[in-house]
């Protein structure tokens, strides 16, 4: 079946309309045809109000385990069997349903190792896809393809993405669908901030996603902290506003120390934002020769010279949109110079064991992007970079992962930022809702994600990309 | 309690606009406020109780009497932090570090903050004393008859406004007018003063391409640089500039080599340096002494911006120092001929006998460590805010420098001011 067109998308899609929707009258109009609203996303702290049912197809009881040591209580999934359905009108059968709305499904399919055990997944799916509430969750942990060595599991395992990504796209109502791939040595305690993240309202816009968690020693104390980064401190650059400001306000929420870097001509919304969470101003260009060890200097000099960083979150990012047959050798070098050269002096000097620099058991987070992803016209100088980060969390793992330095990086869609609302009106309502929750994320969306990679119980998440792009119609 | 030591910790201002634009509507407590807000982001001063904040402001409406304590509740600090505001015309900024540094010295705050902020854009406006007493008269009157009385004694002269005075109330001259005369009695040339004035243009210019002031300055509604600084300035497009202050010969006075008119607000950060330590605060430069000195420029003929030289003739004395001791010399360009006759002054033989008191001139410095990142020429002065804009500015220089032959690099810092008034200082680096 065709996806349902909404009018506003069919009249911004059409070259008319896109000239209409770029007058005020072609935007009142369009306002008043009516653009269903978006679902109200469940965001920051919160658990599901429902019941959180867990079904163990697994060989362990790692997943829960894992709920129990987050004081979860999971419930038994009803299962749709042809016995359990029962005669409807029409002589049609009707699968049985939940009593209340369930909050979440966590399905541990560690041990599913035969497509013929697949009749069951289905069994606990189709109740749960009418029966979840607003905001709900399905939550799948399974092995990743990697730890098999015989064929079925292993297709089976990926697999599980095509079947996530499904789901993802089924939900209604702000639900979300999203798997975790885990290593046979995970445990529960290196696995809990993540399906604690995925439970509450901190992973609103992360939707049909998959990443990985493999091994690491988490202390119970980590997993329990209501202030994960107390004491510590936390770099974000780009911090003066929209994203970068989020996220250090949720850093700051998270009991981190933050220091707030931005460009010098932006002090003074950096200011503020630095001044309402306490923490520290640098005014500093990221693309400067030294912007690591004045970074690192900054650091040592405000907190200490014992002081080490946390966490870098390198935000800072521009665009230089033009399409290649327009792109000069000035646009491609800036974008180039500031979202990746920069980024990787800044980490050589912070990892050189200089005081103010990272700290062993520390965490880098970068940026990437849907159109590092996807590709995006006009975006080429963009796209590379983007797509670098990937590269760089991924070759820098296994190296930082010595030290026990985790690096990752998210993936933001589309982000209602004053970047974005820039964009003309229908275009704007376009991009926003091409995504399966039908709604552009908010900055804390991707702060929150930030965060929780970034966390001292996530060290067994490391080399991940996780996209917060609401399952955005373009890219993986 | 004696051993304490003062520290520049840092700095910080929003840059300097020409009146009656991007800051036209801003006020004295807003600029403050921004300039104490951008230094509490830079050393993660938000809610920290500071030991005491003193500020000021020359061009100041009466109902700002709390200008200072306003601007602390305005900002990011705790609510706690005491304000007092000081008045010292032009060496506002200067005096409030003195009280800040003495206070810390004295053992009675371990940290403050000390600064000015100055609006031309938004100066006080007053009524006329015939209007002033009449409403006054009438505001007192019992009955109506009374009032009406009173309210009939305004005269259409009365309703003229006052705005405010730019004049030396005692001599009724301007202070480029009094400036003129000590340039001519003093032969400073308009080559000499326009040399000066390219100098500090060209030395804030590359300064703020350098990033010096990164840290010393946060911007302000969207004005992210000094907007008096030229770096395309050249002696030719001073030289053309017609004269405004002085007559015939002596009127080499132009609007490139004379301050305009600015609005801004500055602060400085001191700490007793233990206290910085502790708080992992760093310490640029600490203070070693300061004089304030005044002149005789009305019945004594004297000249009304020299006042700082009787101030550095005393400090250098107590200090036991000579003029070329400096590593830095900071003195502000209230007008490029300010600084010139100062300099001369302090050259000059009988000068320094007759005026000062000494026993030979205190002789010539080397002028490759005057204003070496530009002055007030360029930058612009606020009035009040210059003191602030100046000591952070000359112990960040201080700390670059480090040491020079095995001392710690030495600064002086002199400003003169309205009522013929002078403050000087010296730091040396930590």
């Amino acid at each position: 079946m065709a996806r349902r067109l909404d009018p506003v998308e069919l009249l911004a899609t059409s070259s008319v309309g896109k000239a209409i929707a770029r007058s005020s009258v072609g935007r009142s109009v369009a306002t008043r045809m009516g653009v269903p609203p978006a679902d109200e996303l469940r965001r920051g702290i919160t658990r599901p109000v429902g019941k959180i049912a867990l079904t163990e197809m697994g060989e362990s009881d790692l997943v829960g385990a894992t709920l129990s040591l987050l004081d979860i209580d999971p419930v038994l999934p009803i299962i749709d069997t042809p016995s359990a359905r029962m005669p409807g009108e029409n002589g049609r059968s009707v699968p049985p349903v939940y009593e209340s709305r369930l909050g979440a499904l966590v399905i541990d399919l560690s041990g599913l190792r035969s497509f013929s055990g697949t009749e069951l997944l289905r069994g606990v799916l189709r109740p749960a896809m009418k029966g979840l509430e607003r905001s709900g969750r399905v939550i799948f942990v399974a092995r990743e393809p990697e730890s098999y060595t015989d064929l079925e599991p292993r297709i089976l395992a990926q697999g599980l993405d095509g079947l996530n990504r499904t789901v993802a796209k089924e939900l209604r109502g702000g639900a979300t669908s999203n798997l975790i791939w885990v290593k046979e040595s995970t445990t529960p305690q290196a696995l809990a901030s993540t399906l604690k993240f995925l439970l509450e309202g901190r992973s609103a816009y992360v939707d049909g996603q998959s990443w990985r968690v493999g091994e690491a020693e988490v202390p119970l104390e980590a997993v329990r902290s209501t202030h994960p980064y107390h004491g510590r401190i936390v770099a974000v650059t780009g911090a003066a506003r929209g994203i970068g400001a989020a996220i250090a306000h949720t850093f700051a929420r998270d009991g981190a120390i933050v220091v707030c870097i931005d460009m010098p001509t932006s002090g003074e919304s950096l200011a503020k934002v630095a001044n309402e969470i306490h923490g520290t101003a640098l005014q500093l260009d990221i693309t400067v020769a030294d912007a690591g060890e004045r970074i690192a200097a900054h650091v040592a000099g405000r907190y200490g010279e014992d002081a080490r960083l946390y966490g870098i979150v390198h935000n800072a990012g521009i665009t230089r949109d033009r399409m290649l047959a327009n792109l000069d050798e000035k646009a491609w070098a800036a974008v180039i110079e500031v979202n990746l050269m920069a980024q990787l002096r800044i980490n050589e000097a912070l990892l050189d064991g200089r005081p103010g620099g990272l700290a062993d058991g520390g965490s880098i987070v970068g940026i990437s992007s849907t159109s590092g992803i996807a590709g995006n016209k006009g975006q080429a100088n963009y796209a590379l970079t983007k797509a670098a980060i990937v590269g760089l969390v991924r070759a820098q793992a296994p190296v930082l992962g010595e030290r026990g330095i985790t690096i990752n990086a998210v993936g933001p869609g589309f982000i209602e930022t004053d970047m974005t609302n820039a964009i003309p009106y229908l275009q704007r309502v376009v991009f926003s809702r091409s995504n399966s929750l039908s709604q552009g994320g908010k900055p804390v969306d991707v702060a929150e994600t930030i965060a929780y990679l970034a966390d001292p119980a996530s060290a067994a998440v490391s080399g991940q990309v996780v996209r917060v792009c609401g399952q955005a119609l373009v890219g993986q | 309690m004696t051993d304490r030591t003062a520290v520049v910790v840092g700095g910080n201002r929003i840059p300097f606009a020409r009146a009656h634009t991007a800051y036209r509507r801003a006020t004295n407590v807003d600029m403050l406020t921004a300039a104490i807000d951008g230094l509490a982001a830079r050393y993660g001063l938000a809610g920290h109780r500071v030991g005491e904040v003193v500020g000021g402001a020359v061009l100041k409406h009466s109902r700002d009497f709390n200008l200072t304590r306003e601007a602390v509740l305005g900002s990011s600090l705790d609510a706690h932090t005491p304000a007092c505001d000081v008045q010292q015309a032009c060496a506002t900024g200067l005096e409030a570090t003195i009280y800040i540094a003495n206070k810390i010295r004295l053992g009675q705050i371990d940290d403050g903050i000390a600064g000015g902020a100055d609006s031309v854009s938004d100066a006080p406006m007053a009524v006329s004393d015939g209007l002033r007493r009449a409403l006054i008269t009438a505001n007192a009157a019992k009955t109506l008859p009374a009032r009406l009385k009173a309210l009939s004694a305004i005269r259409p002269a009365d309703l003229v406004p006052d705005p405010p005075g730019i004049t030396e109330p005692r001599t009724g001259l301007s202070m480029g007018e009094h400036q003129a005369l000590t340039t001519t009695r003093w032969g400073i040339t308009r080559q000499a003063q326009d040399e000066l004035a390219l100098a500090s243009h060209l030395n804030l210019a590359r300064a703020w391409a350098d990033g010096f002031f990164d840290d010393l300055v946060t911007p302000y509604l969207g004005v992210t640089k000094d907007q008096g600084v030229r770096a395309d300035s050249t002696l030719e497009k001073l030289g053309a500039l017609k004269p405004v202050f002085g007559r015939g010969e002596g009127a080499t006075m132009t609007a490139g080599n004379s301050t305009g008119f600015f609005d801004g607000a500055s602060v400085a950060y001191l700490a007793d340096a233990d206290y910085a330590t502790e708080h992992h605060l760093p310490a640029l430069a600490r203070v070693v002494d300061v004089e304030v000195a005044a002149s005789d420029y009305t019945l004594g003929g004297e000249d009304l911006l020299l006042a700082p030289t009787y101030a550095i003739a005393r400090l250098l004395a107590r200090q036991g120092l000579s003029w070329q001791d400096f590593d830095y010399y900071e003195i502000h360009e209230a007008f490029a001929a300010t600084v010139l006759s100062t300099l001369q002054a302090l050259g000059d033989e009988t000068y320094c006998r007759e005026r000062l008191g000494l026993d030979s001139a205190l002789g010539e410095i080397d002028r490759s460590k005057l204003n070496v990142n530009g002055s007030s020429l360029a930058a612009g002065h606020p009035f009040a805010a210059t003191g602030g804009r100046i000591v952070p500015t000359l112990a960040k220089l201080l700390h670059q420098r480090g040491t020079v032959d095995g001392r710690p690099a030495r600064g002086l810092v002199s400003i003169c001011a309205a009522g013929g008034q002078g403050a000087v200082a010296i730091l040396e680096a930590c």
